[in-house]
Parts: C-alpha cells; sequence; structure tokens
C-alpha cells in the first residue's frame, strides 16, 4: 500500500527570537499548501507544554504520521519534540526540525530575503520528512561499574561518590600517589586550614573503600565501547588490563602556567622570582628565605599567563587572586616586618566568605595596588617591578627582595590526547569542552563520559568538589537504571550492492563496521555507530546509508532547495497563530 | 544487590524530597527520578522554574534563558518518578534521615488542574484584569486575579490570587462570577479546599533560593524616587519577550539614550550589612549592556563599577567582546543619583581618570545583589538548618562539603546555600543529588532485606 | 616639608581596609570644586611606606566634614576622621590660616570662636527672664555660641524659647556660664584643645546636676552626643524637642503661616545624626505651611560649606559657593521660604541668598523662627 504522507507543520515564533526576524504567519501559510502538509500553525513556543499539546492532538485528531517543527537548532530542542510525537503516539523518528532561529532569524536582519530562506528551510524538511522511516531505539543492559581517570581531589570525589552508591570503580591515576595539585598545596582559602588534613581523610577514604579499585602509576591506553558498556585498556607498567564499565569520569586536572613564557618577568633568571606554586612549598617547608635572608619586600603580581591574548590565554584563571591573598596574609603573618604589596587588575574575590577574606588581608596591612606590571628588573641585590599605579596615574617602581607571580591554569600539555582517546571536543580555552555551558556543566558529547573538575576549566576546591560529585550523580544514572537507550540513527550496507572492500572500515572512528565472516559483505554493530555517515561518504558503491539520513532523504532537500520558487510576499495570512 | 535487580519495577522504591522548584531544585529532582527513584518536588508559587525564568538571555553564551529551561521544566513535569506538587508549600518536617515524615500543604487553587487547559479565557474576562501587579514581573506589569505567572508555566494552570481576588477578599464578585462564566471547560471552582499530604521519604533537598537586595536601603541612589532607576532583575523583565514591553527595552514608551549601570549595590557593602559579593553581579550587567547595546543602537552605555569579576568559563573573553562592542566600562563606585531640571546625573568618580564625573542618564540599572529569602528563618528553623552570618543556609564545611547541610539526610542546593550563577547552580544541584542517592540507594537496600539474600 | 608617619597613621584610621572604590571622593561636596580626592589621599598614604609629606596640601582644608564620605563607604573607612587627623598634623607644627588661629585662641581665652567677651555671652536673654539651669530643672537649653553672639542667630534662639515657655517645658540656661562645645575645634585639627575642653564642660553639666540637654546648633547636639565620653546625657536637637510636642499636642498655634517652605537638612542633623524626620514633622504642623522637596534632600543634601571650621576658612576656590547652589536648588522649587535648622546653615544660605540678589524671592528661616511666627 502506497504511503501517503500527513505532514504537520509547526512553526515557532521563539517568544521575538524567531518572530522579530522572519514572518512566522507567512511560513506558516507557505508551509501549508507544501505536498503532503494536512495542517501548518504557529505558536509562541512550541517548546512549552500548551506547543507540546498542539503536536500531540493534531496527531491524534488530524491521523498525523509525519511532523516537522520549524524553530530552534535540533541540539536544543529534538529530544524534546521527540518525546512529544512519541508522546502522541507517533514513532519520534518520523519528526524533523527546521532551524530557522539559528540557522535563519539569528544570523539576518528582518526582511523579505529571510522569510523566504525559512520558507525554504521548511520546504526542505517537509520534503524530507516524508520520505523518512519509523525507527525503533534500543535498550541494553549496563555494566554496574565506573571508571574514573585521574586521582585528584576531583577524581577521588567522583569515585567515592560513585563506590558509596554500590557500584564497583576503578580509579586510575598516572603518578605514584593519590592527591593531585591539592596535595601540594600547604593552606587553603580562605579557611586558611592545613590541606593536609583536608585531603588526607579523602585519600585514606578512597585507598580503604572495598569498591574502589586504585591503579597508580597507570594510564589509560584505549577505550572501546559505548555508553553502559564500555572496555577500557588500563595500561600498568608493561601490562594492560581490560576494564569493563558502565560510565566514565574524566578527572585529569590541569597544569601550571609556565611563567618562563613571560620572560620580561624573570622568572628563571632571578632567583628572587618564584611562582605562587614555589611559594606554596617555600611557606610548607617552615621557612621564607630568599638568597638566604628573609626578604623585607614582598611583591604578588596577578594574572601571570591569564587574561593575556599576547600569550594565547584570554580567560582568567578564576582562582589566582584567591591564592595571592591567600600567600600574601601568610607572609603577613609569618615575616610580620615585611611590607607586602600585590599588583592586580581586578580582584575576583567572588565566592562564600571571599570579599570578607580579601577584606582581612588588606586591613592585615597588605596593600594593593591596581596595574599589571610590565617588566622586572635587576637593581644592586634587589630587583625592580614597573608598573604603573593606574589609582594614582603614575608609573611606579617597587622594590623586592621576593616576587611572587600568580600563574594561572592551564590545559594540560596532552589534553588532544586524551581527548582523541575519548572523543572529547575542547573549547576555545582548550580544556575540555562541556555538552552545554549553562545546563549540562559535567556531560560531553560522547553519552556516559563526564568531566569533572579542573579539566573542564579553572576552579577552586569546593566547586571541583561540587562538580565531581555533579559527574557522579550523572554517572551513576545509567549504572542505577540498569540500561541504556541506544540511538536508532545509525548506518546500515545494502548487501547487494556492497563489495567488501572495506573502505568504510577502514575510515570509521568507532569501529562499528567489519567484514561479515562468510557472506563477504560489511555490517554495522548498530551499537558503536554513532550515525557520523563518514562511511556513507566513502562507499564507493553507494551501498551505505545513514537511516534518517539516507541518499534519498538528503538529495530531496536538496533537489528542493535548489528548485526552490520564491513565492511573493506578504502572503495572504489565512492561518491564525494557534491557541493552546 | 546488584544494579540488575534494580529493573524488577516491582519493587518498593524510596523517595526523595526537593523544596524548590527552581533550576536547581528541577535538576536534582530530574537526576534522581532518571535514576529510578520518586521524587516529591514542592514549588510553593503556581509554577516551577524560578529566578531562571524571569531572565531573558544568560551569560555569557546569550542563550535565551526561557529556551534552556523548559525542556527541563517539561521533563520534570512528565516524568513518571517525579510528582509535581506546584502551589504547595512544606509545612512541617520530623523523622530522620532514611525516614523523614513531611507535611505538605497544597495551596487551593481555586481551579481544577484535570480541567484547565490553560487557554487564559478566564483571566481576559477577569474584572481585575490589568489591576493586579505582577509579581512575576518585579512588579512592572499587571495581570488579572486569576492567572499563569508566565506563558511556559509548567503546570500551564490557571490559579486564583487569593490576595487580589474580589470574591477571595470580600466575599463578592458582581453578580457572578465572570472568571467562571468565560472558561470552557468548568474549570473554576471556589469551593477548593486546601490539602495537607503527608509523605515519607529518605532524603531532603533544600532548594529554595534566593531574593535580591531592596535597593531603597540604599536612598542616595534614587529607586523609588526617580522612575527611570531600576533594578537589574526589572531590567530583565523589560527585556524579555514575555515581560511588560516585549522586550523593547523602553520606559513609558521612549528608548533610553544613556543607559548607565551601577555594580554592587547591596553586595561589597559592610556599611549596611552586606560586606559578601553576590558573584553573578558583574557578568548580569554585562549581559544586559551587551542587550541594551543591541536594542538600543546609538544608545550610550555605561558601566560603574569597583572590580570586575569575569572569574567563569567564557566570562573574560565576554567581557572583552562586551568592551569591544562600545559599552563604556569606568571604575569608580556611584556616591548619589540627582536631578538637575529633566535630567538624572549619576555622580561618580572616574578613579582610573582620577576625576569626578557626573554622567547624564535617562535609564539607570542597579546591580542589585543576591540575598537569601524573606523566610530563610522559618524554613531553617523547620528543617533545623543553620544559617551562616549572611543569611544564607550553612554548609557542613565551606571547602569539602558544600552540599551537606549539618543535618543529616538534608542537602542544600542552589543559591540558598550562597550566590551562583546558572552552571554552578547546576553543579551543586547535581551534587546534592548524588549525596541524596547514596543515601536512597541505602535505603532502598534496607527496604528490601529479601532482595539482599537472593 | 610636613611629614607624618603614614603607616601607623593608615594603621590608626584603618586606611587598610579601603578598597579603592571612589565613592567618596564621588560624593564629596567639594570635590564639586576642589582638588580633594579622599580616595586617592587614601591611595597615597598607603602606598607611601612610613613617610607622607603632606606639604602643599591645602584641599585638606577644604573639607567641610559633612560625612557622606563615611556614611556611604561599604568598607566602613571613615575619610572624614582621616582628614581630620590630617590637619591635626598641621596644627602640631603651628601650620594654620590666622583665621583658625585667632579662633582657636578665642575659643581658649574667651569660651567661644567669635573672638566675643565671655561676660557676654548671655547678654541676648537678658530681658527674657530665663530660668538659669540647676539640680532639678528637666532640660538644659545649650545656645551655643553663634546663638548667643550673633544678631541674626540671636532671634532663632529668642523664637525658640517663645515656643518652649508657651508649651510649658521646664528648661534652664547657662547663661555666661555656658562654654563653647569645642565641635569646630575638634574639626579643625585641634585634638588637644578638644579634650580639655570636653573634660571641663563635661564637669561643668556634672555640677549643674545635667541629665537632659538640647541644642540650637546641630554642631553642638553631635558634639556632646557623639564626640563627648559617654556621661549618661540625654542630648536632642530643639526640633526633636518640638517634633515630641507637636506629637503630644502641647504646641497651640493661633495663627497660620500661608508660605510654601522648602527644607534644607543640615549635615550634622541629617547624614551625621539620621534626624530627617522631625524638623519636617515640625513644618507641617504648622497651619497653612505647604513643604516642598528639593531633590537634593535628607541623605543626599548639599552641605552649605559651613562646617569642617569652614566658617573661618575661605578654601581654595573661594569664587564657586555651594551655598550658591543651594540656593539655587531652593529657587527652582518655587518656594517662598528655605527652612533649616542650624545656624551655620543659616548665616551661609542667608549670605548666599544676598549676593544672589535674591531676597525678594527666598527668605531663609529657621524653624524654630517660622515656628514662632504662627503660634
Amino acid at each position: 500500500m502506497a504511503f501517503i504522507p500527513r505532514v504537520g507543520v509547526y512553526v515557532c515564533h521563539c517568544g521575538i527570537n524567531i518572530a522579530a526576524t522572519v514572518d512566522v504567519k507567512a511560513v506558516t501559510a507557505f508551509a501549508s499548501r507544501l505536498p503532503g502538509v494536512v495542517v501548518s500553525r504557529d505558536y509562541t513556543y512550541m517548546c512549552s507544554d500548551p506547543g507540546q499539546s498542539l503536536i500531540k492532538n493534531d496527531i491524534r485528531d488530524l491521523n498525523l504520521n509525519r511532523v516537522v517543527v520549524a524553530s530552534c537548532s535540533p541540539r536544543m530542542h529534538e529530544p524534546t519534540f521527540r518525546a512529544a510525537v512519541a508522546d502522541g503516539g507517533l514513532n519520534p523518528y518520523c519528526f524533523e526540525m527546521a532551524n530557522i532561529r539559528e540557522q535563519c532569524s539569528w544570523v539576518h536582519t528582518s526582511g523579505a530575503p529571510t522569510t523566504q530562506k525559512a520558507m525554504q528551510l521548511v520546504a526542505s524538511a517537509v520534503a524530507k520528512a516524508t520520505l523518512l522511516q519509523p525507527l525503533e531505539q534500543r535498550q541494553v543492559p549496563t555494566t554496574p561499574a565506573a571508571l574514573v581517570i585521574g586521582g585528584g581531589i576531583a577524581g577521588m570525589q567522583s569515585a567515592l561518590d560513585i563506590a558509596e552508591a554500590g557500584f564497583q570503580v576503578t580509579l586510575v591515576e598516572r603518578s605514584p600517589q593519590l592527591g593531585g595539585h591539592v596535595g601540594h598545596l600547604h593552606r587553603t582559602f580562605p579557611t586558611l586550614e592545613v590541606t593536609d588534613d583536608l585531603i588526607r581523610p579523602v585519600i585514606e577514604s578512597v585507598t580503604h573503600h572495598p569498591r574502589i579499585r586504585v591503579m597508580t602509576e597507570s594510564e589509560v591506553a584505549g577505550v572501546g565501547g559505548y555508553v553502559g558498556n564500555f572496555l577500557v585498556g588500563v595500561r600498568h607498567g608493561q601490562e594492560t588490563v581490560e576494564v569493563p564499565v558502565g560510565a566514565i569520569v574524566v578527572a585529569t586536572g590541569f597544569e601550571i602556567f609556565d611563567a618562563r613564557r613571560k620572560p620580561e618577568l624573570g622568572y628563571g633568571a632571578y632567583p628572587e622570582v618564584i611562582t605562587t606554586a614555589d611559594f606554596e612549598r617555600l611557606a610548607a617547608s617552615g621557612e621564607i628565605r630568599v638568597n638566604g635572608r628573609e626578604p623585607k619586600k614582598v611583591v604578588f603580581i596577578h594574572c601571570v599567563g591569564s587574561r593575556d591574548q599576547a600569550i594565547g590565554n584570554a580567560y582568567c584563571s578564576r582562582i589566582c587572586c584567591m591564592v595571592a591573598a591567600k600567600q600574601a596574609s601568610l607572609v603577613r603573618e609569618r615575616l610580620p616586618q615585611a611590607d607586602v604589596t600585590v599588583f592586580f587588575m581586578d580582584v575576583r574575590a567572588f565566592g562564600k566568605n571571599f570579599e570578607e577574606f580579601y577584606d582581612d588581608v588588606r586591613k592585615s596591612g597588605v596593600v594593593y595596588r591596581r596595574g599589571n606590571p610590565s617588566e622586572i628588573i635587576r637593581r644592586g641585590d634587589r630587583v625592580v617591578v614597573r608598573a604603573e599605579d593606574t589609582l594614582l596615574g603614575e608609573p611606579v617602581e617597587a622594590e623586592a627582595d621576593l616576587v611572587v607571580l600568580a600563574v594561572g591554569m592551564q590545559p594540560r600539555a596532552d589534553t588532544g590526547a586524551v581527548a582523541s582517546l575519548l572523543k572529547l571536543s575542547r573549547s576555545s580555552d582548550g580544556f575540555f569542552m562541556e555538552a552545554h555551558p549553562k545546563l549540562r556543566p559535567v556531560d560531553t558529547a560522547m553519552a556516559g563520559i563526564f568531566l569533572a573538575g579542573t579539566c573542564q576549566g579553572p576552579k577552586d576546591i569546593p566547586e571541583t568538589i561540587s562538580q565531581a560529585r555533579a559527574a557522579a550523580s550523572a554517572a551513576m544514572i545509567p549504572l542505577m537504571r540498569g540500561q541504556v537507550t541506544i540511538e536508532a540513527a545509525t548506518s546500515f550496507v545494502d548487501e547487494e550492492l556492497c563489495s567488501g572492500c572495506g573502505q568504510c572500515a577502514s575510515i570509521c572512528t568507532f569501529a562499528a563496521l567489519s567484514l561479515h565472516p562468510t557472506r563477504g559483505v560489511m555490517t554495522v554493530n548498530a551499537v558503536l555507530c554513532q550515525g557520523c555517515g563518514a562511511c556513507a561518504t566513502a562507499c564507493p558503491s553507494g551501498a551505505i546509508n545513514v537511516k534518517h539520513f539516507t541518499f534519498d532523504q538528503v538529495m530531496a532537500q536538496i533537489e528542493v532547495l535548489s528548485d526552490f520558487e520564491v513565492p511573493s510576499i506578504p502572503v495572504p495570512a489565512t492561518v491564525e497563530t494557534a491557541q493552546a | 544487590m546488584t544494579a540488575f535487580d534494580l529493573l524488577d519495577t516491582q519493587r518498593q522504591v524510596p523517595a526523595a524530597l526537593v523544596i524548590g522548584g527552581g533550576i536547581a531544585g528541577i535538576q536534582a529532582a530530574l537526576d534522581i527520578a532518571d535514576a529510578g527513584f520518586q521524587v516529591y518536588l514542592v514549588e510553593r508559587s503556581p509554577s516551577i522554574g524560578g529566578r531562571m525564568s524571569q531572565l531573558d538571555k544568560t551569560f555569557p553564551t546569550l542563550d535565551c534563558s526561557a529556551c534552556i529551561l523548559t525542556p527541563k521544566m517539561v521533563d520534570a513535569g512528565r516524568h513518571p518518578n517525579i510528582q509535581l506538587l506546584t502551589y504547595s508549600e512544606v509545612t512541617q518536617v520530623s523523622g530522620e534521615a532514611g525516614r523523614f515524615h513531611v507535611q505538605i500543604k497544597k495551596k487551593p487553587r481555586y481551579v481544577d488542574v484535570d480541567k484547565c487547559s490553560g487557554c487564559g479565557l478566564c483571566a481576559e474576562a477577569c474584572r481585575l484584569s490589568g489591576r493586579v501587579t505582577s509579581d512575576f514581573n518585579a512588579g512592572m506589569a499587571k495581570r488579572a486575579a486569576i492567572y499563569v505567572p508566565f506563558p511556559q508555566a509548567v503546570p500551564l494552570v490557571y490559579t486564583v490570587d487569593p490576595e487580589a481576588c474580589v470574591f477571595l477578599t470580600r466575599g463578592v464578585c458582581g453578580k457572578t462570577f465572570k472568571c467562571k462564566d468565560a472558561c470552557t471547560a468548568d474549570a473554576v471552582n471556589f469551593d477548593q479546599k486546601e490539602e495537607m499530604l503527608e509523605v515519607d521519604v529518605a532524603t531532603i533537598i533544600t532548594a529554595t533560593g534566593f531574593d535580591v537586595f531592596d535597593p531603597t536601603r540604599r536612598p542616595e541612589l534614587g529607586y523609588g524616587q526617580y522612575p527611570q532607576v531600576i533594578t537589574t532583575l526589572e531590567f530583565e523583565r523589560l527585556a524579555s519577550a514575555s515581560g511588560p514591553t516585549a522586550g523593547r527595552i523602553s520606559l513609558n514608551g521612549n528608548l533610553p539614550k544613556k543607559v548607565v549601570f551601577i555594580q554592587c549595590v547591596g553586595s561589597r557593602d559592610a556599611n549596611i550589612g552586606v560586606p559578601y559579593c553576590s558573584r553573578v553581579c558583574c557578568m548580569a550587567v554585562a549581559k544586559q549592556a551587551h542587550l541594551a547595546h543591541d536594542r538600543l543602537p546609538g544608545a550610550e552605555i555605561t558601566v560603574f563599577y569597583i572590580d570586575i569579576r569575569a572569574f567563569g568559563k567564557g566570562f573574560e573573553e565576554f567581557y572583552d567582546r562586551v568592551r569591544a562592542e562600545g559599552v563604556l566600562y569606568r571604575r569608580g563606585n556611584p556616591s548619589e543619583i540627582i536631578r538637575r531640571g529633566d535630567r538624572l546625573l549619576v555622580r561618580a568618580e572616574d578613579i582610573l581618570l582620577g576625576e569626578n564625573v557626573e554622567v547624564e542618564a535617562d535609564l539607570v540599572v542597579l546591580a542589585v545583589g543576591i540575598g537569601p529569602r524573606q523566610d530563610a528563618e522559618s524554613v531553617a528553623q523547620m528543617l533545623h538548618l543553620t544559617q551562616d552570618v549572611d543569611g544564607f543556609f550553612q554548609e557542613d564545611h565551606p571547602k569539602m562539603r558544600i552540599v551537606e547541610s549539618g543535618v543529616p539526610g538534608i542537602y542544600l542546593a542552589g543559591c540558598c546555600q550562597g550566590p551562583k550563577d546558572i552552571p554552578d547552580t547546576v553543579s551543586h544541584a547535581k551534587a546534592a543529588a548524588s549525596a541524596a542517592m547514596i543515601l536512597l540507594a541505602r535505603t532502598e537496600k534496607e527496604m528490601v532485606p529479601a532482595h539482599a539474600a537472593d | 616639608m610636613l611629614q607624618i608617619e603614614s603607616r601607623s597613621f593608615a594603621r590608626e584610621h584603618e586606611l587598610f581596609a579601603c578598597v579603592q572604590c571612589g565613592k567618596c571622593t564621588a560624593g564629596c561636596p567639594m570635590a564639586l570644586k576642589t582638588k580633594l580626592n579622599p580616595r586617592q589621599l587614601i591611595q597615597r598614604l598607603l602606598v607611601a611606606g612610613n613617610g607622607f609629606d603632606l606639604e602643599g596640601r591645602e584641599e585638606l582644608w577644604d573639607c567641610t566634614t559633612c560625612a557622606t564620605c563615611s556614611t556611604r563607604c561599604p568598607k566602613k573607612v571613615n575619610p572624614m576622621e582621616m582628614i581630620i587627623g590630617l590637619r591635626g598634623a598641621f596644627v602640631e607644627k603651628g601650620r594654620v590660616h590666622p583665621n583658625v588661629k585667632t579662633a582657636l585662641e578665642s575659643t581658649f581665652r574667651q569660651g567661644n570662636p567669635l573672638t566675643m567677651p565671655r561676660d557676654q555671652r548671655g547678654a541676648w536673654a537678658s530681658d527674657l527672664s530665663l530660668k538659669p539651669m540647676a539640680e532639678g530643672t528637666e532640660y538644659l537649653y545649650y545656645v551655643g555660641c553663634t546663638p548667643s553672639y550673633d544678631p541674626r542667630v540671636q532671634k532663632v534662639a529668642r523664637s525658640l524659647v517663645t515656643i518652649l515657655q508657651k508649651a510649658g517645658v521646664d528648661f534652664g540656661i547657662m547663661g555666661n556660664q555656658e562654654n563653647c562645645c569645642g565641635s569646630e575645634v575638634r574639626r579643625l585639627g585641634e585634638a588637644g584643645l578638644f579634650e580639655m575642653m570636653s573634660e571641663e564642660n563635661t564637669e561643668t553639666f556634672k555640677g549643674l546636676g545635667v541629665n537632659k540637654m538640647f541644642t540650637t546648633s546641630p554642631h553642638c547636639f553631635n558634639a556632646y552626643r557623639n564626640d563627648y565620653p559617654k556621661n549618661g546625657m540625654q542630648v536632642q536637637h530643639y526640633t526633636q524637642i518640638l517634633a515630641g510636642l507637636v506629637e503630644g499636642r502641647k504646641l497651640e498655634f493661633s495663627g497660620r503661616l500661608e508660605k510654601s517652605i522648602t527644607y534644607h537638612d543640615p549635615c550634622y542633623l541629617g547624614k551625621h545624626n539620621g534626624v530627617f524626620d522631625e524638623p519636617r514633622a515640625v513644618l507641617a504642623a504648622i497651619p497653612g505651611a505647604k513643604l516642598i522637596e528639593m531633590d537634593r534632600s535628607r541623605t543626599k543634601s548639599l552641605c552649605c560649606e559651613g562646617g569642617g571650621g569652614r566658617m573661618w576658612l575661605e578654601g581654595t576656590n573661594p569664587g564657586l559657593r555651594l551655598a550658591q547652589l543651594r540656593v539655587k536648588e531652593a529657587l527652582e522649587t518655587g518656594a517662598e521660604v528655605l527652612a533649616t535648622a542650624c545656624p551655620f546653615c543659616l548665616q551661609t544660605l542667608d549670605e548666599a541668598v544676598k549676593h544672589l540678589n535674591a531676597e525678594d524671592k527666598l527668605q531663609v528661616m529657621d524653624v524654630a523662627e517660622l515656628v514662632a511666627q504662627a503660634l
């Protein structure tokens, strides 16, 4: 029986985000006349409850078998509308989106050409929709275990939470001990507690936890599988063990900015110039001495390697203002005779009790001077910091016998390698990229792999712990649920056309294609396949298609776009805005 | 007991209570529900969404706030494991971790939630249509006595405001109830009564949010005296498509030409008892300055600040962008706003120039600080929580345990523990969920000892 | 060279708490017309290490001690007190303007800064049969130097006693025994003399059995209430007494005053002590009086430049007078009367009206005078 498409088209205003630039009523009227379309509506917020109800009611009342929503990016609401369509009784893959926001209203100015473009996009989506096929999503069981990469405070906290929830955790740390950077801190702001007292109990809990297996001096060598069923190769010395897990938490931490990249500050050249990391060790050693003497004039400099486009680090490292304040207060406490000056651009004392700590540090006698020093030069047995005091509007030369550079955090040198291993993206600042900067701070584009701690961006200890626990929560969900849903839009092979040449397999980064042992054709592991489509492009015989993005479907879209006849505008609006 | 056993849907599941339906409460509830546990999400206003639903765009991505929030709201509304109790309040909590006994008051909406389709005919017909001040719109718009707070409300069900409705306050509504007459679904029901619900939960997450600083406490800034002086929250409503001016940043119909933002109003101010930093305002103002620049072509936009705390991911870059667009940043905390003739003048020292300036403005936006809710004390008492010196709920340890409240089994999520932006709130809420899930998993084990023997 | 030990000075005045936000300079009325920049001064002191040269900083004498800086500082720094402290360094070295020297010496010798004879202090009341203060009298009416000696301001004192007598308030005065409160002495930086005076005056009050007192001038009110050591005395400004009478319905007005009045908040009454409502309540009680507020009212009131010793100092920019700006603001309201409750404000505003030739448009009157007119 021939399939007769009954398409419902829904054009979203998105408040004024679309409606201010695109004539949504004209688009709706235009869509109503497209082949296959039985109803065309517009509404202010399609993603809202009433918007979704429009779709569900029409599926039921008008026997729709395909749905097109013209609104924002699928990355935003495809899952929302798929769920709505499914709720309405239709297979969620019988749904297509036309992005008339990010790809239209947000990038053009108001006017007829913009509305016409939106019409084109809708027509193209409708053409594809009529060719869509229902697809089934599968459930697969998950391995009730997790892997945490990195044994710093983030990794340890994630591991503890997941283990406490009842699951087995393997914690992989490349150095011989746990603790990460926090393990090297002397005191923490703003409480000035001895850091060791804070971290030692955590290390103890992790080391003795019955469900945590700690593998130090180990590295992740390879990751196969998919969410719920990863197989991770962990190399320890000469041998590699295979660890099956359901979720992975990446907590690989950060590196300290190398202050030698700012040669004008003299780090490495003058013994009087050290970094905040060096100072932490100095303070921990019990004696603050430089050149064999207690310094009398100590200068701190903020933002070394941060907020610095000249060396390619435009971002703020978030913690250094407080680190410098903390260390300045330690100097005041231990060297009461010393003058302490802090050169800053802004003082970012934003967290709980930070401003009050900053107040106390100033009241203790630390002088804050606004100005980013340009250079440090030698003068006799001291060094001189040259800056402008912008609060006084005059250049200053501050003599110092100890200069502490507040160096920033940067992504680890091997971030690129780890990213390749785990198929993670990186933000423009080089740290790992979360799935959405506002609402999905621990997810990545790879389902089942989560981020925790400074590998995602600079943060302090409480924020790191918070994010680590957040990652644990995200990791626990598939483990507690016991199963995951597999994406249905994967590739498939037409065995009559396939010659078994293997070009597709060589290009697949997910190892999802393999040669059938007896039939001489390629087969797709639908669970490993991510639906990227590289194989379909590579195949010389045109034997591979990606479900939901078949050659026919994509060509239909292209044909509509290239043959598009621009309708005259304005189009009489015969359709009223839907009332929910 | 292994995770596979959890697939058995016949099992008894322990529940969590989440108090507060803003983004923190919603996120915590979703995580716990996704993991297979039962959640009671209690929100005292008619819809979930909280402060995030009042925002137009969010920094630094300039995502439309409603666009990224509504999917989560809808998810929470339709999640099989979440029982959404809006227009409800927790009145009593007793017991201990693993077995709290909670009393919840469901306030009468006077509208049958199963019949109401959210069509809005009642509000159009209401005698007080256009006369009741809308809290959601920060007092800048009017609504009827029967209302939904905003168009994307979840649930999209109307509610009668018991403090505004003439029938409820005075006993009579003309000859006939206009709302009832207009409703085609017979959903209005003035016989509805308050209902009490009692539930047992293993764990509680407090996500009750924040209130903003009242700028009349710094009278020299002229808030309340000059109509052109507004708060950042009010600006957000002006900029919103669902706000009083449909996103047109106008005052009395006029588009401002000179906009001045003032940071740190009610923050970093030990003099009036709010010494702490409210954390989000530097970025909120940068975002609003960008919006003003975008929607008011040719307008002069100035930001007066003490420090710019652009510390998060993408924040410094956004601050760079906003300055590059032409927003003028001047260091100096203005002392007062005065009127000279028909001009409003903001008086500050431009510290970097070392000279006093008087900047003319036809719109002044005060970046008001974030503070604890007015009723934080009574919530603290009900849950036996401690409040810190600034009135926020006290965490168990400022570095190592910021979701634990000190009361075992009760966790803190979001701004009720201290000012945070959206990503930090989401992280914090998920962290609270993690802690809750550990307790829930343990409670579940205890609930079904037979399984352990399998 | 006028060196001070800046480090200990900064400690003493808690200057390290300063976060350089600039609110002090932004609100300083003198920054409108001089180089006075409290914020920058603080930063200079902080970075000076231990040795700061005050030479040439004449703008320090421009400060009127209006307290706008201190009341608004978010970090609770007190730039006003810092400036008074810096003046002290000048005073120690005898580096003061001749006018100031004269005023200080006169205060020391004659008990008033106006170079008037001590034994003339009580003369203004010689025809009024007022009770001398003694044990058992409820209130001491502390008149003050300017109301005692200056003919214009004597009218205020006379109006006040008329009101008090009519209302039956039990009060006594000190006559020639009254000594200057020392407020301006302290603000000019002469801490030593002030300390001496405050000790003496406190002894005298004790001897007279003073428990409650009220003053004509907000400066005296502020000094006795806040600067003097705690001695258990209840100190009020006369507008507070009158407001109490209004509330207790003890004031009977037989006449009306059909005038539009705008009230200027004196810095020492308003900004320093939060007394904004009482004078307004008193004015509102006058039958026929119509009150109009200036934009700069209450905490934003514009200083008249009378305080901080400025009655004896022209300052670094005498060409521009804030009192004239203030009178212009009053004229803009259309009011017929510019009311105030401070002798210094009265004098400077009155002079400004004359200077602007606006006597036919605006009358400067004290609250007491206005009340007395309608009694």
